[in-house]
């Protein structure tokens, strides 16, 4: 009986199998669902798992890593940073703006789950071409989601980045980061333990929200106006979400809960057996205790309901009374929908009737792991030979500038961040536009770095080297502010696993993100793998997004990331003929080819030990990462944003467009205060790390060498003008 | 601890309240949390309704919250003559209650704005600007979706003709025009007092605009004006 | 030539959530008034279309409602009016 729907429920005639063998018998319509949940992609990461365990998990600062809601670094001074990210790009291809927002509000909802408070947001995004009238709708909608759902909860978007390609036209990529704070003392986790004790589920009632949403709209391709697929859309409600946030926070800080998870994909069956498996457990729960939000929903719906803005918290019996009341202050509902036991069962009732009655650790761990073939692509041999670097530049230094810093890629992306409230809280000491944001710790001279990376052409060329540029390249961006970086969390976004070309792609970014994260120190604190990002012959760039952490031990001498006048410009690092994959290529030649710059991991290492130390000992001025759009767009990024001038000479014998333009890593843009030069330079050298002075700020003009010079106004209003630009064809247009 | 009592509601939904409370308690004034269902503002002698969304801003922004249990003890305190101060959503509030006037709507773009600008002050003849010269300009955030301000146009001669606004948005150099008119308000008014002078409702957040370390100071002043006025009152 | 003036309701599709609604709801019983359920928020658009025909103005108007003024995965509409002749 069960073979017809196991199928239509995303399960193979294995998996279903499986089940049988593992339960001894059939299992009926209400099981079937939720193992055809559980066992999906996107909940049991089953064809990446294999590859994930080769990620480097531990390090002395880590206290929670991959497999709870959320990762937990601990910061000192008895305070812990939680954080992670998540995609939430199907649901956003098909509504923008509720998709997005309640991307946001899972991620939130992770966070909280480990009792912390969540205090930043970042949100990096892809979209295809904005020339096109799909890609600003996407782009207009995911931007006014976001913004709608984190301005109303009170927590600040500080950070995100905004990239455009054609790949990401028929899927756009919506991944969202959120950085929590907890005490030590106070971190919470999602276990069920303690036979007898209440499982209370608190917020908003249950509906037919993304019924199989996790399996049919996260695992299985999208496809265009996918008419099935739509009623699984939600909608968010954020101010439910502020009243969970702060009802959590209260039950936490009061010692209220013994266990707290989040419910998210697979509703019910997966924060009840997650929680359960976890504490070697079981369950027993009422479904005639759930409160729903319309009349007769059968138990598999009710077991595999998505529906947003709820809770589930594990509370002592003798607490019950005080929980209901301060979910009641707060104006949410709760319910004790049941208890658990010491079966290791997951068992559900209905109108008096066992419904389900499963191994809750064979939902949770026990789901099939596939070894899928994997083989590169066979194009990509012919793209290597294509090498940027010897093509003749058909445009001189001066245009390919323009056009690389108007580029929408390269262009400022204030358009985007202006609709987002970055300064609720009150703590924001850096916000969006910059390499990282930093968050000041209150009450305290410590502050969080926050950053995210993945650059999709590099990912596309080579994507053990997009990998490991994506880690790279976030914690530069981190150590620019002068941050020690200690932790990633990663959001793997590719296309359909069964293609070895995608899996390919996918073990090899993994493989590249493990070895940049060994040599930086800077362990995976979990994550989220975003598969099936494809529709017909269209799949998004092997993008690894990285969102990395780091620390400041005193604010006050963070580095600022613009320049300040009469100050010494350097550049750290050396410079190749690197333009495989770079922004330069793809604006002037037109062409993503060639192979992504080199990677040199101790040198990127000795770079970011010394932006830290200069910091720390107050040498340099400011610093800015030099990646997209290569050292010219990094000079030009730093006077734009200070307002500032400069002269430089173009290090080397380098052809003009290759010193400008490259995209070499480990390098960084630094000013420094010409009484400290000297010291600076004697920093450096030590670090080995090697260097050139290039010049002075000041002025109204930016001079490069003898090739052009551009007032600072007129690159700003190229810099500024691109996004708004594209966006207000939209309005004409419609 | 002394200095002056400063109460700052909480609606379910707001977001600015700890923000308003931390810049009270860093400019040496006492903050008092006082929750939506409190009956009385607990012995403050002046009272922010904060920045956030109350209910979600659901319906119209703030038209769920001038009905909650506190607003009565605000609408008593103001009609005694104590400060009042509304902050952006708590302007929104002030609006719907009906202690200001007009009303605010979607920005003119459209779109939210979160951004720092500058407004000139129009009156020292209210608590929160008594130690501010007319015509000074201060540096503040704005971060809101709805807060063009309109009324019809009696009330916004009579607004004007009783000097009833209190900030104006205007360029670094105090120059009232469209091109510093972030969200399209009539007549650029960007905070508002009553007849009396002693409620006044602001979508600037000068809570955001106290501390040096994440931003402009242009607050300073305005919550320096208050705890004068209240120590000293008009 | 026909001008029609119409009004477009837009509202949530059933069964999803509407959290507007829920929370106008919500706020009700404080406020006095008991009783009153299922409130559903949704938009009001009205518009005056110049077409050849009835019919094609109808089309048209249609037209406009799903590929712009709802979201058909999200939403439902209805026209109304469509008597209502101006011109």
């Amino acid at each position: 009986m069960t073979e017809a729907i196991h199928r239509a429920l995303g399960l193979t005639d294995e998996e279903a199998a499986r089940i049988r063998v593992r339960l001894g018998r059939d299992p009926n319509r209400a099981e079937l669902a939720m193992y055809a949940a559980m066992w999906s992609e996107h909940c049991s990461y089953k064809s990446s798992k294999v590859h994930l365990r080769g990620l480097p998990t531990e390090g002395p600062h880590v206290l929670v890593g991959p497999g709870e809601d959320a990762g937990v670094v601990d910061l000192g001074d008895g305070m812990a940073c939680v954080f992670k990210i998540e995609s939430h790009s199907h649901p956003s291809a098909i509504e923008p703006v509720q998709g997005a927002a309640t991307g946001v509000g899972g991620i939130i909802r992770d966070v909280l789950s480990m009792g912390a408070r969540p205090i930043a947001l970042l949100d990096p995004l892809r979209f295809g071409p904005l020339e096109e009238e799909r890609n600003r709708w996407l782009l207009s909608g995911v931007v006014a989601g976001i913004g709608q759902y984190g301005n109303s909860i009170g927590v600040p978007t500080v950070g995100g980045e905004v990239k455009f390609a054609p790949p990401h036209g028929p899927n756009p990529t919506v991944n969202v980061m959120c950085v929590g704070l907890a005490r030590v003392d106070r971190l919470v986790r999602a276990r069920a333990e303690g036979e007898g004790n209440l499982l209370l589920l608190i917020g908003a009632p249950t509906g037919r929200d993304g019924i199989g949403g996790v399996s049919v709209l996260a695992s299985r391709t999208l496809e265009e106006a996918s008419e099935e697929s739509r009623p699984s859309v939600q909608i968010g409600d954020p101010f439910a979400e502020k009243l969970l946030i702060e009802a959590c926070l209260e039950l936490a800080d009061r010692g209220l809960l013994v266990g707290l998870q989040d419910l998210g994909g697979a509703g019910l069956t997966c924060a009840v057996s997650e929680s359960a498996a976890r504490a070697g457990a079981g369950a027993e729960i009422d479904l005639d205790a759930v409160p729903l939000r319309e009349p007769s929903m059968e138990a598999f719906e009710i077991l595999t309901s998505e529906s947003q803005e709820r809770m589930l918290a594990v509370v002592r019996p003798a607490d019950r009374e005080t929980v209901e009341a301060v979910c009641r202050k707060w104006g949410l509902g709760s319910a004790t929908i049941g208890r658990v036991t010491g079966d290791g069962r997951l068992r559900a009732r209905l109108a008096g009737q066992v419904v389900a009655d499963v191994p809750a650790v064979s939902l949770a761990d026990e789901g099939p792991e596939y070894r899928r073939p994997m083989a590169p692509p066979p194009w990509v041999a012919a793209l290597h030979d294509d090498d940027p670097a010897f093509a003749a530049p058909p445009v001189g230094p001066e245009e390919a500038f323009r056009r690389v810093l108007g580029s929408p890629n390269v262009a400022s992306k204030r358009w985007v961040w202006e609709r987002y409230d970055s300064l609720v809280q009150g703590n924001t000491l850096e916000g969006p536009g910059g390499d990282a944001a930093v968050i000041r710790l209150e009450g305290s001279l410590r502050a969080l770095a926050a950053s995210t990376d993945g650059n999709g052409r590099y990912g596309s060329l080579d994507p053990y080297l997009g990998g490991a540029h994506a880690v790279a390249e976030a914690a530069r961006n981190v150590a620019c502010l002068g941050a020690r970086p200690v932790a990633i969390t990663n959001c793997l976004n590719f296309g359909n696993p069964e293609r070895p070309e995608v899996m390919w792609a996918f073990a090899e970014s993994v493989r590249g993100i493990g070895d940049a994260c060994r040599a930086l120190g800077t362990p995976v604190t979990g994550g989220n793998v975003s598969f099936y990002n494809e529709a017909g012959e269209s799949s998004v760039y092997p993008t690894p997004v990285v969102g990395m952490l780091g620390v400041l031990d005193d604010y006050r001498l963070r580095l600022g990331s613009t320049f300040v006048p009469s100050h010494v410009v350097y550049l750290l690092g050396e410079t190749f003929a690197e333009l495989g994959g770079s922004e330069w290529a793809e604006v002037v030649l037109g062409k993503v080819s060639g192979r992504p710059p080199g990677l040199d991991l101790e040198r990127e290492r000795a770079l970011h030990r010394l932006l830290v130390d200069a910091a720390a000992a107050d040498l340099a001025a400011s610093a800015h990462d030099c990646s997209d759009g290569g050292l010219a767009v990094a000079l030009a990024e730093a006077g734009i944003a200070g307002r500032c001038g400069f002269a430089v000479a173009l290090p080397g014998d380098l052809p003009a467009h290759v010193a400008l333009f490259s995209e070499s890593a480990s390098r960084a843009v630094v000013c420094v205060a010409p009484g400290k030069a000297e010291a600076f330079e004697a920093e450096a050298a030590a670090a080995g790390v090697p260097f050139a002075r290039l010049g002075e700020t000041g002025g109204p003009r930016m001079v490069f060498d003898d090739l052009f010079e551009i007032a600072v106004a007129e690159a700003g209003r190229i810099h500024e003008s691109t996004i708004p630009e594209l966006m207000r064809v939209r309005r004409a247009a419609g | 601890m002394s200095g002056p009592r400063v109460a700052v509601v909480t609606f379910p939904g707001s977001n600015d309240d700890r923000d308003a409370l931390r810049a009270v308690r860093d400019l040496g004034g006492r903050g008092i949390p006082v929750w939506h269902r409190d009956t009385d503002l607990r012995g403050a002698d002046a009272v922010i309704l904060p920045g956030g969304f109350s209910y979600g801003d659901y319906l119209r922004t703030g038209a769920l919250a001038r009905f909650a249990q506190v607003m009565d003890a605000v609408r008593a305190h103001a009609e005694r003559g104590g400060p009042v101060l509304g902050l952006c959503n708590g302007f929104q509030i002030l609006c719907e209650a009906g202690l200001l006037p007009g009303a605010l709507i979607r920005n003119r773009g459209l779109a939210f704005i979160c951004r720092r600008i500058h407004v000139r002050c129009e009156t020292s003849a209210t608590p929160v600007t008594s130690e501010i010269e007319p015509g000074e300009v201060l540096e503040i955030p704005i971060k809101h979706g709805e807060g063009q301000f309109v009324a019809d146009r009696d009330t916004l001669a009579r607004i004007e003709a009783e000097g009833q606004v209190v900030f104006r948005y205007c360029s670094p150099g105090g120059e009232v025009g469209d091109a510093w008119n972030p969200n399209g308000s009539a007549a650029a008014i960007a905070g508002l007092r009553n007849e009396a002078g002693n409620v006044v409702g602001m979508m600037p957040h000068p809570e955001h605009a106290v501390d040096p370390d994440v931003g402009p100071v242009g607050g300073q002043p305005i919550f320096e004006s208050l705890f004068a006025s209240v120590l000293a009152p008009l | 030539m026909s001008r029609r003036r119409f009004e477009v309701v837009v509202t949530l599709k059933p069964g999803l959530a509407d959290p507007q609604g829920r929370t106008i709801e919500d706020a009700l019983p404080a406020m006095g008034w008991n009783g009153v359920r299922d409130v559903r928020v949704g938009k009001h658009v009205e518009l005056t279309v110049d077409a050849a025909t009835d019919d094609e103005a109808r089309g048209i108007v249609e037209e406009v409602a799903r590929r712009l003024l709802s979201n058909p995965v999200i939403e439902e509409f209805r026209i109304l009016s469509s008597e209502e002749a101006l011109g």
